[in-house]
C-alpha cells in the first residue's frame, strides 16, 4: 500500500510552475525526526539532532570538517585553536580557546562557558545541571573527569586514564552560553531562547511543529558566515509526508527520500545527494549459541548474502554493499582475509565444514528485527530478502519484526534475559564515527552487557589488546594503523552478518545549490543557497 | 434539571477514573520503555537504569499511578518526558487545533449530510435518494486516511493548489483555510456519511407516522409539513450529531497524523511512538472529560428541544 502510494506521489507531475513562493533565501528542510531536537545544548534525536539543531546553533571545541565529500570528514579546530596532550601528564589535555568569539546573545566565549558546559552535563549537584542533556551526551564523555581554567582562553581537561580518543569525545559537547542561561535560569526555558556561537540562532520554536532560525551575523569565521538568512526545520516522521511537501513546494530539502521514489525524484529534476559514512547495517548475533557460536557459520551467512541485488534492486542505490564494520577506502578498513562477495556454493560448503546438514543438524535461528526505525532503512523488504538468502545455503532463520522503541529496548537488555532467551541475532543499524562508537562499545570484554552494549558477547583478548593499544596512541596515523588490525581481526571472526553501507540520500529541490554532502552524519549549511 | 447536571457530572468522575486506570495500565503492559524512546541508541542499560530512577520510573505501577493521579488532582499534568514541556501547555495547544479541525468538519459533514438525508427522505426512491445513499457508504466505507493521502496527491503534488502538510505558519486567514481544507475534506468524509444515513432514516421514520398523514390530509402546506418532520426528528439526530463530533475531535488521530496536523491525534500519535507517558495520559484525559460534557451537553439540547425527556 505505502510502495504504491510512494509511487503515485513520485509519479505526479507538478502541473503548476512552483509551490508557494518563500522568502529570499530560506532554506526549508523536512527532517525525519518526530519532534523537533533539543535546542538546549546537548542533541537529542540521535545525529540528525547533531546534523540539524546542535551543530548549527552550538559550536564544540573541536568539530567536524564538513567542506569536503571527497575524504572521510576530518577533526579541525573548532572553538578551540589548538589543543595538546601533556607531556609530562597523559591524562591532562591543554586547550587553547579562540578569542573574540561572542556567543548569539552577545556576551563573550571564554573559559568559564566551557567549564559551564562541562558541569551542565557532568556536574550533578550544580544549579545549571541539565539531567535531559546529560542523559543525551554524558555517556558520549564518559573519560572526562574535569576541566580546569588557566586563564580565560585556556583550559585544561582531565580523563580518568590515558585515552588519545579525547578528541572525539570533545566533539558530542557543545558549548552553551551561561550569560543566556543566567537570564532564564532553567533549560527549558533555554531551550526556547537557546544561545551558542553557532552560525545559526533561533528565532521561533514551535514546540512538535518547526523550528527558525537566522544566519547569524556575527559568527567569527567569516568565510563560513551562511549565504541563506533564514533556515526552517521542520519534523516529519513519515516518508510519505516529505515526500509530499518537497513535491509540493513546502520544503526544498528532504532526508531519506523513499527510495522508490528516487527515480522519479531525479527525472523531476531533484537532486539526490549520496555519499558514504560512517554508518553499517548488520546483524549482531548470539556468539555463546548455536548456530552462530560456530565461526564457520557465521562465515557462510556472511558469503551467503547477496549485497549487491540488495542495493540496487531494493534501494535504488542509495547504500554499498557492507563487507567489514567500516567501508574499503575508510582508514580503518586495512586489508581483512574474507572479502565476503556473494558466494552461495562456498557458504554452503563453509556450513558443511562446519557439521551442519539440512536433516541431522540444521541451522536455525530467531532474529529480532524492526518494522522501521532511525537509520534501519527498509528493515522488512531487506530481512525477507536476507532470509531468502540464508535459506538458499541452508540456514533457517525465522524472523520476528517488533517496534523500534521495543527493539533498542530489548537490545540493551541483552541476550540473558527470560525475554530474550529464544533469540540469536538483532538487526540494529550501527555508527562508526570515533573508535569507541565503531569497535570499543562492542568488541571489548569490558563493555558486555550492561555496562556497554557487547552484547554477543565477543571476547577476543586480541581485541581487548589492541583496542586499548589504540586508545593509547596519540599519533592519528599510528592509531589508524592500529584499528585496520584491530578490523582485520573482527571482520575474520564475523560476529555479525555485515550487510550494507546507508549513502545517506537527501532530495534537494532544483533551487538549492553549493550543498557537498560530506563523508559524516552531519552537514555544513553555511555553504547553501536557495534561489 | 440542576439535580440532573449534577448527577450526571457526578458520575463523571468514576468514569474519567476508569479510564486513567485503564491508559495507564495500557501503556505500561506495552511493550517499550518511555526512557529508552529519548535516549541515544547507543547508551547502555546501566545509563538508561540510572534515567528511569531520575524520572521516578523504577517504583512500582500503582505507586507511579497514585502519584500521577494526586498531581492531576491538583491540576497539574506533568511534564512531557521529550519536550520536558509541561503537558498542560503542549494539551492545550493541540486541543485548539483540534478543535478547530473537528468544528470545520464537522460544519462541512453535518451541513452537507443534513442537507442530503432531507432530500433523500423526501424524495424517497428517486435519483436524489440513491445519490445520498451512494455518498453515505462511500463516506463510511472509504478509509479517511487513505483519502486524505490521495487529496495531497491530487491537490498538493499534481496540481500545486494546496499545501501538504502541517498548519499555516505565516499568519492570515486565507493561508490558514488553506491548510486546514484538505484535512477537513478528508476528516469530514465519516461523519457525511453517517450523517446522511441517519438523517435520512429519522426523517422517514417521522415521515411514516400517523400524525404526518394527518398534517398533509389537513391540507398543510410542504413547508409546515416539514418543519414538523424535522422537530420530531432532531432529538435522535443530535445525539449521533453529538458522539461524531466528539469522535471527529478524538477519532482523528490517523487523519492528523497524514497532514501532519499538530492537534490531539498528531499529538496522540507522537506520543505513542516516543512512549511519552505523561502527554499520553493528559491528552487522553483531556479528551475523556471533554467526550463525558460533550454527551452531557447534548443530553440537556435534547432536553430543551423535548420536554419529554426530562419528565421521564
Amino acid at each position: 500500500m505505502r510502495r504504491i502510494v510512494i509511487l503515485l506521489l513520485a509519479l505526479a507531475l507538478p502541473l503548476a510552475p512552483a509551490g508557494p513562493a518563500s522568502a529570499q533565501g530560506t532554506l526549508r528542510i523536512g527532517m525525519t525526526a518526530s519532534d523537533i531536537p533539543y535546542t538546549g545544548g546537548q542533541s537529542d534525536n540521535g545525529f540528525e539532532g547533531f546534523r540539524f539543531v546542535g551543530y548549527q546553533i552550538y559550536e564544540s571545541l573541536i568539530q567536524w570538517d564538513l567542506s569536503r565529500g571527497d575524504r572521510l570528514a576530518q577533526l579541525v579546530p573548532g572553538l578551540a585553536e589548538s589543543w595538546e596532550v601533556r607531556k609530562d601528564a597523559p591524562t591532562r589535555w591543554v586547550f587553547k580557546l579562540r578569542k573574540g568569539v561572542t556567543f548569539h546573545d552577545g556576551s563573550p566565549f571564554n573559559a568559564d562557558a566551557v567549564i559551564f558546559s562541562f558541569e551542565s552535563i557532568k556536574k550533578k549537584d550544580a544549579p545549571h545541571f541539565d539531567p535531559y542533556g546529560s542523559g543525551q551526551v554524558g555517556f558520549r564523555i564518559a573519560s572526562l573527569v574535569a576541566i580546569t581554567k588557566i586563564d580565560d582562553h585556556t583550559v585544561e581537561v582531565e580523563t580518568n586514564k590515558p585515552t588519545s580518543f579525547v578528541p572525539y569525545q570533545i566533539c558530542y559537547m557543545v558549548i552553551v552560553s551561561p550569560t543566556q542561561w543566567q537570564k532564564v535560569k532553567d533549560w527549558r526555558k533555554f531551550a526556547e531562547q537557546p544561545s551558542g556561537t553557532g552560525p545559526f540562532r533561533v528565532t521561533k520554536f514551535v514546540p512538535r511543529e518547526r523550528l527558525e532560525l537566522e544566519a547569524y551575523k556575527g559568527y567569527w569565521d567569516t568565510k563560513r558566515r551562511p549565504k541563506i538568512d533564514k533556515l526552517v526545520l521542520l519534523p516529519m516522521p513519515e516518508p510519505t509526508t516529505r515526500l509530499a511537501a518537497l513535491r509540493s513546494g513546502q520544503v526544498d530539502w528532504i532526508e531519506v527520500p523513499p527510495p522508490d521514489a528516487i527515480p522519479q525524484l531525479k527525472a523531476a529534476g531533484f537532486t539526490i545527494a549520496l555519499n558514504s559514512y560512517p554508518h553499517n547495517w548488520t546483524h549482531t548475533l548470539r556468539l555463546d549459541k548455536e548456530p552462530w557460536s560456530n565461526k564457520l557459520v557465521r562465515k557462510a551467512a556472511n558469503y551467503a548474502i547477496d549485497r549487491v541485488g540488495i542495493c540496487k534492486n531494493l534501494l535504488n542505490d542509495t547504500c554499498i554493499p557492507a563487507t567489514g564494520v567500516v567501508y574499503k577506502g575508510h582508514p580503518w578498513f586495512g586489508k581483512p582475509k574474507e572479502t565476503y562477495d556473494y558466494n552461495p556454493a562456498k557458504a554452503k560448503d563453509l556450513l558443511r565444514q562446519a557439521g551442519f546438514d539440512a536433516s541431522k543438524h540444521p541451522a536455525k535461528a530467531v532474529h529480532l528485527i524492526s518494522t522501521s526505525g532511525s537509520g534501519q532503512m527498509l528493515p522488512l523488504a531487506m530481512n525477507e530478502l536476507i532470509q531468502k538468502n540464508l535459506k538458499d545455503v541452508g540456514i533457517d532463520v525465522d524472523l520476528q519484526p517488533v517496534e523500534w522503541n521495543t527493539l533498542l529496548t530489548r537490545w540493551r537488555a541483552g541476550f540473558k534475559t527470560p525475554e530474550n532467551e529464544g533469540l540469536n541475532a538483532w538487526n540494529i543499524s550501527w555508527n562508526f564515527l570515533e573508535p569507541w562508537s565503531g569497535f570499543g562499545r562492542f568488541f571489548h570484554s569490558k563493555a558486555v552487557v550492561p555496562v556497554a552494549v557487547n552484547t554477543m558477547p565477543y571476547l577476543n583478548p586480541e581485541a581487548d589488546k589492541l583496542i586499548d593499544e589504540a586508545e593509547r596512541t596519540f599519533d592519528v596515523g599510528k592509531q589508524n594503523e592500529i584499528l585496520a588490525r584491530l578490523h582485520e581481526v573482527v571482520v575474520d571472526d564475523a560476529p555479525w552478518i555485515f550487510v550494507v553501507h546507508d549513502q545517506n540520500p537527501r532530495a534537494l529541490s532544483p533551487k538549492v545549490k553549493g550543498f557537498v554532502q560530506p563523508q559524516s552524519w552531519f552537514v555544513d549549511l553555511t555553504s547553501v543557497t536557495v534561489r | 434539571m440542576w439535580v440532573y447536571v449534577g448527577r450526571r457530572l457526578l458520575l463523571a468522575i468514576p468514569t474519567l477514573l476508569g479510564t486513567s486506570i485503564i491508559v495507564f495500565a495500557m501503556v505500561h503492559l506495552a511493550p517499550g520503555d518511555p526512557i529508552a524512546a529519548v535516549m541515544p541508541a547507543e547508551s547502555s542499560q546501566a545509563e538508561i537504569e540510572a534515567t528511569k530512577r531520575a524520572y521516578g520510573f523504577d517504583r512500582p505501577l500503582p505507586v507511579q499511578y497514585l502519584v500521577w493521579l494526586g498531581r492531576v488532582a491538583r491540576g497539574d499534568l506533568g511534564k512531557s518526558i521529550a519536550t520536558r514541556r509541561p503537558v498542560v501547555l503542549d494539551v492545550r495547544d493541540a486541543f485548539a487545533n483540534s478543535l478547530v479541525l473537528a468544528l470545520s468538519s464537522s460544519l462541512v459533514a453535518f451541513g452537507l449530510g443534513g442537507v442530503l438525508g432531507l432530500l433523500a427522505a423526501f424524495r424517497q426512491g428517486r435519483v436524489v435518494d440513491k445519490l445520498a445513499s451512494a455518498i453515505a457508504v462511500v463516506g463510511v466505507s472509504v478509509p479517511h486516511y487513505w483519502a486524505g493521502i490521495i487529496l495531497i496527491i491530487v491537490f498538493s503534488v499534481q496540481l500545486n493548489w494546496l499545501p501538504a502538510m502541517g498548519s499555516a505558519n505565516d499568519p492570515g486567514f486565507v493561508e490558514y483555510l488553506r491548510h486546514i481544507a484538505l484535512p477537513t475534506v478528508a476528516l469530514a468524509l465519516i461523519p457525511l456519511g453517517v450523517i446522511t444515513r441517519v438523517v435520512r432514516s429519522a426523517a422517514l421514520d417521522i415521515l411514516n407516522q400517523e400524525f404526518v398523514v394527518a398534517l398533509r390530509a389537513k391540507g398543510l402546506a410542504a413547508r409546515r409539513v416539514f418543519t414538523h418532520v424535522v422537530k420530531n426528528a432532531a432529538p435522535q439526530i443530535l445525539t449521533v450529531l453529538g458522539l461524531q463530533f466528539g469522535f471527529q475531535l478524538g477519532g482523528s488521530v490517523l487523519v492528523e497524523a497524514v497532514f501532519s496536523w499538530p492537534g490531539t491525534g498528531y499529538l496522540l500519535n507522537l506520543a505513542i511512538f516516543q512512549r511519552d507517558i505523561p502527554v499520553l495520559q493528559g491528552v487522553i484525559l483531556v479528551l475523556a472529560t471533554f467526550f463525558v460534557l460533550l454527551n452531557l451537553a447534548v443530553d440537556l439540547a435534547q432536553t430543551v428541544i423535548d420536554p419529554r425527556i426530562a419528565r421521564q
